[in-house]
Formats: C-alpha cells, structure tokens, sequence
C-alpha cells in the first residue's frame, strides 16, 4: 500500500474537484436516456419529488448565474461525496491488513 | 438513468429495495472483512472523482445525453463489493442532496447502479481476460455492457410498475447502447492513464 500515496490521493481530489466546478457548468441539459423514453413515452408527467433536497438539480438555491449554481454545487457536492465515502469506508473496514 | 419519484409502484420500490439491502449488506460484511483501512483515502477520492464525472452529461444523437455510471470503473480498480459501496454512498448524495433519484425508488437505484451496474460490469471483465482479451478491450466491453445491464433492470422496474415492457425495454436498450460507447471511452481511458503510469499503483489495490 506504502505506494498510493498522499500526492496520488491528492491529485485524484484536485482532478474531483476541476470536473465538478470547472467543467460541470459545461455539462449538456438534453434529457438523459431515461428522461428520454419517459417523454417519448408519455410518462414523464409522472415525475414527483417527495422530499426535497438541500441543493435540488445541481443548483445551488439563492445564486441567479446558473453556471456558478453549477460550480458551486459540484464542489459542495465533491467535497460531500468525498467525506462520506471515507465514513463509510472506515465504519466498515475495521481491520488493518499489512 | 437516476428514477425519480413517481415513476414506480410501491411493490416495486419495496421489492428492489430489499433486494438492495441484501447486496449491501454481503458488500458491507465482505470489505469489512479485507479492506484495508488504508484504502479508504483511495475509495473517498475515487467516489468525489466518481460523483463529479457523472454531472458532466454529454450529448448523444437525437438532442437526448448520457453520462458516466462509474461502476465497472470502480469494479475493475478497486473490486465489486467497494465498487458497491462506493456507489451506494453516491447514490445516497446524490438523492439525498441534490434530488438526483427518487427517495422512494432509491432501492430501485441501488439495485441498477450500485449493484447490478457493477456486478455484471466485473463479470464481462473477467469473462473478457479469461479468453485472452487486452484488459483494455475487456474494460472497454464491461462498462459499455454494465450501462446496458442497468438500463435493462430499469426497464424491467418500469414494466413491474405498469408501463408496457415491450415498448420501455427496446426504447431503453436502444438509448443506453449509445450512452454506454461514453461509458466505454470514459473508462478506458482512466485506466489507461493508471495502468500505464510509472509508479504502478493500481497494482497494489487490495481489489475486495
């Protein structure tokens, strides 16, 4: 293990974080394949939202420019991804091999 | 391919639901048993890089886009039980926060990308290099067919929950062939870019 080290780590991190504020804002906002066959097929008036999210659709409430929304959301959003995983990751993994 | 609300019915929420919790808690009994704890920095910046990369939705013929699961990425690095994981924590991200995926057909999610996604991406991969293919070849084929697998289970959700199967499933099939070229290109070249650098890292993984 002694070779995935902090720089690796770090640089996985660094390029999280460029995807999810620099390039997100990027993304296309064509339906995706499952939004398509539900308008192709008339279905997708079914579509509800029974709970609502702290940061719904990837944009962060409160802030009018959509492309810093985006940004903002995808950094919050990687940071988030990056601390729970690790939680879990701990929780779960109890022993220590090598 | 995140279902939002609505779109299933509650024996269908519930039956994916507990097929899910029945994966995850084999994922949860099995990397507890051989993760190293010093992976878990690796697992936590594979899932922000995992997260991230499935926001960047590119376009596709026909003004629909697709973007990356992640799953076999995850599968072939680091194993399909952390790759189940790693999934299900994003999963729960992203339905929790962002209102990507439908609280009620969270187990639904799950089952597509957080379990089959991964499993079915990791059994093409090793099917692929038991006879003799490149790992990039077999990488390329499980993500493209780990993208179809999942589609072809949200297919057949939608079908339990009372849309016509015959109509949903070749309109999904049809979609997600092309989505999952994406998913392939993505893929490969991530592990192109880690198996082909000097330090050799990957090759340390302890792969659960």
């Amino acid at each position: 293990m002694s070779t995935i080290g902090n720089r690796k780590i770090i640089g996985w991190l660094v390029l999280a974080l460029i995807l999810g504020i620099l390039v997100s804002p990027w993304a296309s906002s064509n339906p995706d394949g499952l939004e398509r066959v539900a308008e192709d097929q008339a279905f997708i008036d079914r579509a509800e939202n029974l709970f609502a999210g702290l940061i719904p659709d990837y944009l962060m409430p409160g802030i009018e420019n959509e492309a810093v929304a985006t940004a903002l959301a995808g950094g919050i959003g990687v940071l988030i991804t990056l601390g729970f995983t690790i939680l879990i990751g701990n929780l779960v993994s109890r022993k220590t091999i090598g | 391919m995140h279902i939002p609300d609505g779109f299933l019915n509650l024996p269908t929420c519930l039956g994916s639901a507990a097929v899910s919790i029945v994966a995850l808690k084999q994922a949860v009994s099995k990397v507890g048993q051989k993760l190293d704890r010093k992976q878990v920095p690796l697992m936590g910046v594979m899932s922000a890089f995992v997260f991230a990369a499935q926001m960047l939705n590119f376009p596709i013929i026909g003004g629909t886009s697709g973007h990356l699961i992640g799953a076999a990425l995850l599968a072939v690095l680091l194993g399909p039980w952390t790759a189940s994981l790693i999934m299900t924590s994003i999963l729960l991200i992203q339905g929790l926060v962002f209102m990507d995926g439908g609280i009620s057909a969270l187990g639904a999610n799950l089952l597509n990308m957080a379990v089959i996604a991964p499993w079915g991406g990791y059994a093409v991969y090793q099917f692929f290099l038991r006879i003799r293919s490149p790992r990039m070849v077999a990488a390329f084929v499980a993500s493209w067919a780990s993208v179809l697998f999942a589609a072809i289970a949200c297919a057949l959700e939608l079908a339990l929950s009372g849309l016509p199967f015959v109509v949903v499933l070749p309109a999904m099939v049809y979609w997600h062939l092309i989505i999952g070229i994406g998913e392939g290109v993505i893929t490969t070249a991530v592990l192109m870019y880690v198996w082909n650098t000097r330090e050799k890292w990957a090759e340390e993984i302890v792969k659960v």
